[in-house]
């Protein structure tokens, strides 16, 4: 499993789909077109919905850290 | 890692440059415009969703085209304002108030208070002279002036949407778009209580 995974600020998305868009493993998907979610199962670390949010609103967060 | 297959609306970029072509021409095209303004609102309020925003916008798809394949953004991250609640609500209203203005211009012509001005205003402010692209009398003075009016919006936008792309990530428009604004709040009201599925 990837060492990183994509989480969403959801309160800042402002649900464009661009992260879906780059998403090469499908990993992220808009939810009910309020805001995007990213599985962090699928989610393969890659970075490059971090770089396209214009929001700035994903980051990525090390595996580690899900279980602190 | 997987190369994705690209779908006929993966190119719906080239209509954004096809109605701005249009228009150059023939000012009455931009009521074609119409389309990027009523598809979205008929997606969020009977899908509850945001698809258009997400798969069919042509202009979203037009900056990022120029924006990462011609490489013309600096692809920095943009303020965080930017993205604020309270300046895409501001931009929001601001928005509505000059097409609700637009509106008021095309009554006050259809009702004979006025005469048509065949100009194109950029940012709100910036009078062109677009008389070419219309044959005076072809069609009712309220048509054309609507006409001239809504491509003025439509380029406005446009003219923004580029800059803010030049600046920052390609799709920056999209965060304080009025249309994403207001299709994502549609969707928060009618899909409030749903439950969340991946």
């Amino acid at each position: 499993m990837a060492k990183r995974y994509a989480e969403v600020n959801k309160n800042r998305c402002v649900a464009c789909g661009e992260c879906m868009y780059v998403c090469l493993k499908g990993a992220i998907k808009i939810i009910h077109g309020r805001y995007a979610l990213s599985n962090s199962d699928k989610c393969i670390g890659c970075g490059l919905c971090e770089k396209s949010c214009p929001a700035g609103c994903i980051t990525m967060m090390h595996r580690e850290q899900v279980s602190e | 890692m997987n190369k994705k297959v690209k779908k006929w609306y993966d190119y719906l970029w080239i209509w954004s440059i096809i109605y701005f072509v249009l228009g150059f021409f023939n000012i009455l095209c931009a009521w074609l415009g119409m389309i990027d303004f009523v598809v979205p609102l008929i997606f969020a309020i009977v899908g509850h969703n945001k698809n258009f925003c997400n798969t069919y916008c042509g202009r979203g798809q037009l900056f990022r085209k120029i924006g990462n394949d011609y490489k013309c953004s600096r692809k920095n991250q943009a303020p965080s304002w930017i993205a604020s609640k309270w300046f895409r609500y501001g931009f929001l209203i601001f928005f509505l108030t000059m097409f609700g203005n637009m509106i008021y211009q095309t009554y006050l012509v259809a009702a004979g208070a006025t005469g048509l001005k065949e100009v194109v205003k950029l940012l709100w402010t910036f009078k062109v002279p677009w008389g070419w692209a219309y044959t005076t009398g072809a069609v009712a003075d309220w048509i054309a002036q609507f006409s001239f009016g809504f491509y003025s919006l439509m380029l406005t936008s446009t003219i923004i949407g580029l800059f803010v792309m030049m600046l920052y990530k390609p799709r920056t428009w999209c965060t304080f778009c009025p249309m994403g604004t207001m299709t994502q709040s549609i969707c928060k009201i009618k899909n409030d209580n749903d439950q969340v599925k991946l």
